[in-house]
């Protein structure tokens, strides 16, 4: 019975997931056909694909991962008051917070981030403000650089982490607060030592949700960047449809899914928690 | 006792009453400026809809009513609207009764496999969308399948799966075990047990699931600018336009759909409380 309920899903994600994934690690060590037209590629299993694609884009993939990861922190930073303060000091406006977290989302993501590349920019609000106040330069801007897009990947992912830390904070006990107040912890001990362990599960799912699509995300830093920002969705994106290089594209794929996937292995084992999904 | 509250009062001063007030509503003020974050861009596409704009929706240039009255006036907007509307259903559809049919082996049967079957339902979610992207417009060119409307829709569905199951489950799990073998005692056998039981407490998880199928489905751009060719839905009609400056016919879709949706979540959340009050 459960292998009859999981046999048409488990063909669909077979054939559309595991053997394009399968089907791209093999594009990844073609080379061009000798005479033959762009885009025609021939198996050869080079393998230096890899390293000439990596190190053509170091600067790319280091940027990508310090971006997600600044974005991260950043998103935790935020949410983490936001779910804590809607799990525990909304009263009767819970559920309308809740919404209010998730409402923005209907909004297209992109229509969200032209707005803030319109808000951040000349004739947007903050620019002429800070100028006028003598915070930032007459030559400054906002847009085009690191810090619009790492400001417009935490904006986009800010949902991913809110939703499961207020998931895991809502379920602890008060009470378990309380017994600690009673055994005379203060505030700041109560939370370092009873809250914050009890909704770890909640910040794991939270920065995994944000860290792993913001590593390949391009559109930030496509939209908010300058060609300075690039991150590697941008090279793999442009590799595929501006020039027509798909081993490269595979490869940096590759590369990319299999970093993230060696890091969230390693935070999820340093973090401990098993219950993820 | 009113007289000593009342003299005590002042001894405690102003600053030191303020830094308290501070204290005790931090979270509050940090949950404000948070909540200011996420809806600074919002307001500006609802305001912005309303621009007597022109063609490039850049600078505020007045007030008017007429980009809402004819929301399609600009070319290629509405086209790319329904496109989105019509894989999203495509997408919910599917993904929504794979992922369900899922949820359920999982989450009620003990069988070999069962953390792979896991394996496989996380690792679409751990991986980037730009590589679930490009892997499948990979796969689709060595077939000779040209990117449009059909491979977007199996796009959708196929990251879609992941979420809804996980949706599934957790309601799934959550469901008190006694309430099906109260049906079990008043002998309705296992298929009544789940038409009557079973599926009807399930069954707001699966609509949860459904939503946020569509809605991560009519939101994506990344998988679908790979896989749909020279089809145009609304994301990548916004991205396309944004060099140049999206139309303000983009703004009032994008602020009925948020209007919309919002709708749909209050009255959800009304069922809810009358089904409630009902039992």
């Amino acid at each position: 019975m459960p292998y009859l309920l999981l046999l048409p899903g488990f063909l669909f994600l077979f054939t559309f997931f595991v053997l394009p994934i399968a089907n791209l690690a093999q594009t990844s060590t073609q080379t061009p056909i000798a005479g033959g037209d762009t885009g025609q590629y021939e198996q050869t299993f080079q393998f230096s694909n890899y390293i000439n694609a990596f190190t053509e884009n170091k600067e790319q993939f280091g940027r990508s991962f310090v971006f997600a990861l600044l974005a991260t922190i950043l998103a935790l930073a935020i949410a983490y008051p936001l779910a804590y303060a809607i799990a525990f000091k909304a009263g009767r406006l819970k559920n309308v917070l809740l919404v209010l977290v998730v409402a923005p989302f209907f909004v297209s993501f992109l229509l969200r981030t032209v707005a803030w590349k319109q808000i951040l920019g000349e004739e947007g609000f903050f620019v002429p403000t800070l100028r006028n106040l003598g915070i930032i330069s007459e030559s400054t801007t906002l847009t085009s650089t690191s810090f619009a897009v790492v400001m417009g990947m935490t904006y986009n992912f800010l949902p991913f982490m809110t939703l499961p830390l207020y998931a895991s904070l809502e379920r602890i006990d008060p009470r378990t607060m309380e017994a600690s107040g009673d055994l005379y912890a203060n505030g700041i001990t109560t939370f370092r030592k009873v809250t914050l362990p009890l909704s770890m599960p909640g910040v794991v799912a939270g920065t995994l949700l944000t860290f792993i699509p913001a590593a390949g995300d391009y559109v930030n830093a496509a939209i908010l960047g300058s060609p300075n920002t690039k991150m590697i969705g941008n090279v793999i994106e442009s590799r595929y449809f501006k020039i027509v290089d798909y081993p490269t594209a595979a490869a940096l794929s590759f590369t990319l899914m299999a970093a993230i996937l060696i890091l969230v292995t390693i935070y999820i084992r340093k973090a401990g928690t098993e219950e993820l999904v | 006792m009113t007289h000593q509250k009342d003299a005590s009062i002042p001894t405690i001063p102003v600053k030191a009453r303020i830094s308290r007030w501070f204290g005790r509503n931090l979270i509050r003020i940090y949950a404000v400026f948070g909540f200011t974050y996420l809806f600074i861009p919002v307001l500006y596409t609802f305001a912005f809809s309303f621009n007597d704009s022109g063609k490039s929706n850049l600078i505020w240039k007045g007030f008017t009513l007429n980009n809402w009255k004819n929301p399609c006036g600009a070319p290629e907007v509405c086209s790319a609207l329904g496109n989105s509307i019509k894989i999203g259903l495509l997408a919910t559809t599917f993904s929504t009764i794979l992922g369900t049919m899922i949820a359920f082996a999982i989450g009620r049967y003990a069988f070999k496999g069962r953390s792979t079957s896991n394996l496989l339902i996380f690792l679409p979610m751990a991986t980037p969308e730009i590589v679930l992207g490009a892997s499948l417009l990979s796969m689709f060119l060595v077939f000779h399948i040209n990117p449009g409307f059909w491979p977007t829709v199996i796009a959708h569905i196929m990251f879609c799966i992941s979420f809804v199951v996980v949706t599934v489950k957790a309601r799934i799990a959550s469901l008190d075990p006694r309430l099906e073998q109260a049906a079990m005692d008043l002998y309705a056998n296992e298929l009544e047990t789940f038409r009557r039981v079973t599926f009807p407490l399930v069954a707001p998880g699966i609509a949860g699931a459904a939503l946020l199928a569509f809605s991560l489905s009519f939101d994506d751009f990344i998988i679908t600018n790979f896989n749909s060719g020279t089809l145009t839905t609304f994301p990548k009609f916004v991205y396309v336009s944004a060099a140049r400056g999206i139309p303000a016919q983009a703004n009032v879709i994008g602020s009925a759909m948020f209007i919309l949706a919002l709708a749909i979540v209050i009255a959800g959340q009304f069922v809810g409380r009358k089904t409630k009050v009902a039992k």
